[in-house]
């Protein structure tokens, strides 16, 4: 059976798929921005918590995707079976490139731009939005790019666990052994990530202030 | 008269107990007291680390002093709340720091716009400081700094700090980076700007004939103290040696 025909058959589970894969990820890295930007420009204003905080960002990062899924199952109020699991997990694994870009897009601030607002009589927060978080933007983005190309990828183990989205089709696929059925949710998963990509470089492209 | 700045007993030690190897406990400055009246220039000389820039940054409080006074037209600096007391006070350093997101129109009128002048207003006040300092207003406002020389880009920074028109003006060496020609040109400038806007100033350099082109008093400073203090002609005629080593390098 071609990948066309399946596609033909099935339109209505396969939008369904694509629909809650889309969920999956906007949820996931909404929330991660949400938490990781305001973390990430804590970071600038308390120097000696960026080692503890990226450490930790660091440690979910390097736990293999379908391990912390299983790990978080039993886990009271986060845990169980479902798209909730899911969600946390794909937010704990957006929120590194998120925090850490944030940091360092602040942090990048000419030294001189910083002192010469302070110097003429702006407030942090005045510095921060009209200056640090602007200047900021177009390493914040590509952070959020990272974020999001991963996320699409990691949300197709997430069928493992019950939270649907495109992995249904590849775990399925798997196993029974039916190359068609892995291509039917692989192939929009790689479409999804490089459609992510180009429009958030896009948009990292035009905010790229020039230091000089 | 109240003096636009007076300055009295200001010194800065770095926290510590001076038993470390690092300078702990250290004065940058110590025992430095002057003041600046409307229209007058003091120039701060002295070699790097003398202590000339954290004198500076002590008077707007990017750097709170350890000890000593700072006065402002007659109140003190640190009753003010900062933000207040920095907006009162135009503030030119050698790297500029315009903002590069920002074009000269928006740099020019950002103390304005923190301080809630009408567009109108700002923009007015920001095409009479183009051309104060030198700029052609309809050719510049709508640029960003990438787009301007580094003379250009200096003649902004100038025009940013007068832009509320604070009574007092610092400088930190502020054509220091700037190519020999150029600078020449902007120290020229600067000395007919200053006879015509009537500002009190404290300018930083280590360039003594800068200084002395540009000073209506010099002090100079040595190892966080201020070693001399008088006009320029008698900075010419003293016979304090670290005087004599700048004027040797005239």
């Amino acid at each position: 059976m071609s990948l066309l025909s399946f596609y033909a058959r099935n339109s209505q589970e396969v939008l369904g798929l694509v629909g809650q894969h889309v969920y999956l990820v906007a949820i996931s890295t909404g929330a991660a921005i949400v938490i990781g930007v305001p973390l990430g420009v804590l970071l600038t204003r308390r120097p000696g918590w960026r080692g503890p905080v990226l450490g930790v960002a660091n440690v979910f990062q390097t736990v293999p995707s379908l391990a912390l899924f299983g790990f978080l199952i039993p886990l009271p109020f986060i845990g169980g079976i479902g798209a909730r699991t899911a969600i946390v997990a794909l937010v704990l694994y957006a929120l590194l490139p998120i925090v850490r870009n944030t940091y360092e897009g602040i942090a990048g601030v000419d030294p001189a731009v910083r002192e010469a607002g302070r110097g003429m009589g702006m407030t942090d927060w005045q510095l921060l939005a009209q200056v640090e978080l602007p200047l900021g933007f177009g390493v914040i983005l590509a952070g959020v790019r990272v974020a999001t190309v991963v996320s699409v990828g990691t949300a197709t183990i997430a069928a493992a666990i019950g939270a649907g989205g495109l992995g249904v089709y590849i775990f399925r696929g798997v196993a029974v052994v039916d190359d068609t059925l892995i291509l039917a949710g692989a192939l929009p998963a790689a479409l999804m990530a490089l459609a992510a990509d180009g429009l958030l470089g896009v948009a990292e492209r035009r905010f790229a202030w020039r230091a000089k | 008269m109240t003096p636009a700045l007076e300055v009295r007993g200001l010194g800065y030690r770095l926290p510590g107990t001076g038993k470390g190897d690092s300078g702990n406990g250290r004065f940058l400055v110590r025992d430095v007291s002057f003041s600046v009246g409307a229209g007058e220039t003091l120039v701060l000389l002295g070699r790097s680390g003398s202590g000339k820039t954290t004198t500076l940054k002590l008077i707007n409080r990017l750097l709170e002093p350890t000890s000593g006074d700072v006065r402002v037209a007659g109140e003190r600096a640190a009753d003010l709340p900062v933000t207040r007391l920095r907006r009162r006070i135009g503030y030119v350093i050698q790297e500029v720091g315009l903002f590069p997101h920002f074009t000269v129109e928006r740099n020019v009128g950002l103390v304005p716009r923190l301080d809630a002048w009408s567009p109108a207003r700002i923009a007015a006040r920001v095409r009479e400081l183009l051309a104060l300092v030198g700029l052609d207003p309809d050719t510049f406002v709508r640029r960003y700094p990438h787009e301007l020389s580094g003379g250009q880009r200096q003649r902004v920074g100038v025009a940013r700090a007068l832009a509320a028109d604070p009574p007092l003006l610092l400088l930190d060496e502020p054509f220091g980076a700037l190519d020999p020609i150029t600078r020449v040109e902007l120290q020229r400038e600067f000395a007919a700007l200053e006879g015509r806007i009537g500002k009190a100033m404290v300018f930083v350099t280590h360039d003594v004939r800068e200084g002395l082109l540009l000073g209506t008093h010099i002090g100079l400073m040595l190892q966080g103290r201020l070693a001399f203090l008088g006009t320029p002609d008698d900075f010419r005629r003293s016979d304090n040696p670290e005087c004599r080593a700048f004027m040797a390098a005239a």
